[in-house]
């Protein structure tokens, strides 16, 4: 299997899929950045559509089950006229009996243009990307432990737009580090836009072994990682990591990794906190600081939006620019 | 080929969108500049006719027809627009129509923001080659264009047109 890198660019080097962040040039993932930024003021209008995907058909085809994610995704290719089919997998097909690839033949067989792919292994967006015809784009909607490449770039977007710029920020991820796909995602975005530095907080046990070879710092203690941060990202814990002992109680994570007021004055006095949601209050975050002033978080759920129908305008348009001259 | 001068050009154009101005009673025009070259006109528009109040910015990329043959353009700036362009007489301002297809996009995106009274097409230059029924009210030059030839404003300091 080639690297993703490699599926979801066009020869020319602009966006056919979007499976990663990583190995995506600074220029692309600005290109994103500014797209979406354009797309947050059609948000602002009465009339929120624009009609750039008229006439596409968009399948959300859910693996795993993530009723916001695929919320979100609904609405950004809604608003960009398309017309939606929501797949919710688990329940469906496949647990006839049909394999995967007889699903996705009978869906290309319905004109599908794009597959919005969420999946509990890794790379299995990256595999439907090489088994799809050309004409057909593919967005990773969160694969295993692998990548979520749009929740990392509207957190992008989210840091750019609160503090004007990502190049010199110095960024703190907060939790459980070993199992999120969103982390890595991040710290490959962060690095290539020129974070400052990229620190990761959290329990030996869920902080992983090659943290250096992304580029990211660890820190153990919350009191060390915070000291003057410009950006808090806390993630999600996902409670099973407690009930396999990968983590003490909720009450004793939260003591030790929980963002509270105190904690978050480590900080520099106007960093910004996010969070990509659903919170868990008193475990990961308290609601002092979750609806404090430095919280972002339901900026980053709008900037989801206009992030994803960047990336589904880009990858499906295959980019290939144009002149004015109408 | 020799192409005419942009300041008597812009004479021109001041010239005959006050006399539309006058001759349909307008006395608050919105002006709406379509980027890129659009934007420069308006704005010059505005200072030369001393025009108060807000002036638009319309980026047609979300709305182009041939956004499946030629992608998005890699620079969307996004349009700004007033708070509301309810009933306001709107005058959309482009440097050159060729097909006309840039100003139907416009439309459409003009009307996703509001219903507005009326919308005057006004352009520095008109070099045929139309392909769908759209003309402008105010114009300063018209001229004929070979078909692979391409005209552009560049600027805005200064303002330059070159045909390429």
């Amino acid at each position: 299997m080639s690297h993703p890198s490699q599926v979801q660019l066009t020869a020319d080097g602009r966006l056919k899929h979007f499976l990663t962040t990583e190995d995506l040039s600074r220029e692309l993932l600005t290109e994103i950045l500014d797209t979406a930024d354009s797309f947050i003021s059609t948000q602002e209008r009465s009339v929120k559509k624009v009609p750039l995907l008229r006439g596409k058909t968009v399948v959300n085809l859910f693996f795993e089950n993530s009723t916001r994610t695929r919320s979100t995704f609904e609405l950004a290719a809604k608003r960009l006229s398309a017309d939606i089919l929501n797949l919710d997998i688990a329940r469906s097909a496949t647990s006839k009996g049909e394999t995967l690839m007889d699903t996705l033949w009978n869906l290309e067989a319905m004109y599908s243009d794009m597959f919005v792919v969420r999946h509990a292994d890794s790379g299995a967006a990256h595999f439907i990307a090489e088994q799809v015809t050309p004409n057909v784009a593919i967005i990773n909607a969160g694969d295993g432990r692998h990548a979520h490449p749009t929740q990392a770039m509207l957190d992008m977007l989210t840091i750019r737009r609160h503090k004007q710029q990502i190049e010199g920020q110095i960024v703190a991820i907060v939790g459980d580090i070993l199992h999120s796909r969103v982390a890595r995602s991040q710290i490959h975005a962060l690095k290539t836009l020129g974070a400052a530095e990229v620190r990761v907080i959290g329990p030996a046990t869920l902080l992983p072994r090659d943290i250096d070879s992304l580029g990211a710092k660890a820190f153990y203690r919350m009191e060390d990682g915070l000291k003057d941060c410009d950006v808090v990202i806390m993630l999600r814990l996902q409670k099973e990591r407690m009930q396999n002992a990968l983590l003490p109680s909720e009450s004793e994570f939260f003591k030790l990794y929980g963002l509270t007021e105190q904690k978050l004055a480590l900080a520099k006095p106007d960093a910004i906190v996010m969070h990509p949601g659903p919170i868990n209050r008193g475990v990961e975050i308290e609601s002092a600081v979750a609806d404090g002033s430095q919280s972002v978080i339901l900026n980053q759920v709008s900037y989801g939006i206009a992030v994803r129908m960047a990336v589904m305008a880009m990858a499906m348009s295959g980019q290939q620019g144009g002149e004015d001259n109408l | 080929m020799s192409l005419p001068d942009i300041d008597h050009l812009l004479a021109t154009l001041e010239q005959q969108l006050n006399h539309y101005l006058q001759h349909h009673g307008i006395s608050n025009p919105l002006l709406i500049g379509i980027r890129t070259g659009g934007v420069w006109i308006a704005e010059e528009l505005q200072r030369r006719l001393s025009l108060s109040g807000d002036m638009g910015v319309l980026d047609i990329s979300f709305y182009r027809d041939d956004f499946t043959r030629k992608g998005l353009h890699p620079q969307v700036k996004g349009s700004q627009l007033p708070d509301s362009i309810e009933d306001r007489d709107i005058i959309l301002i482009d440097d050159v129509i060729k097909s006309g297809r840039t100003i139907r996009a416009a439309m459409n995106e003009l009307f996703d923001y509001g219903r507005p009274a009326r919308i005057a097409l006004v352009t520095l230059l008109d070099v045929g080659q139309r392909e769908l029924p759209v003309q402008p009210d105010v114009c300063a030059h018209s001229m004929a264009l070979a078909s692979k030839q391409v005209i552009k404003l560049s600027g805005p300091e200064p303002l330059l047109l070159t045909v390429s």
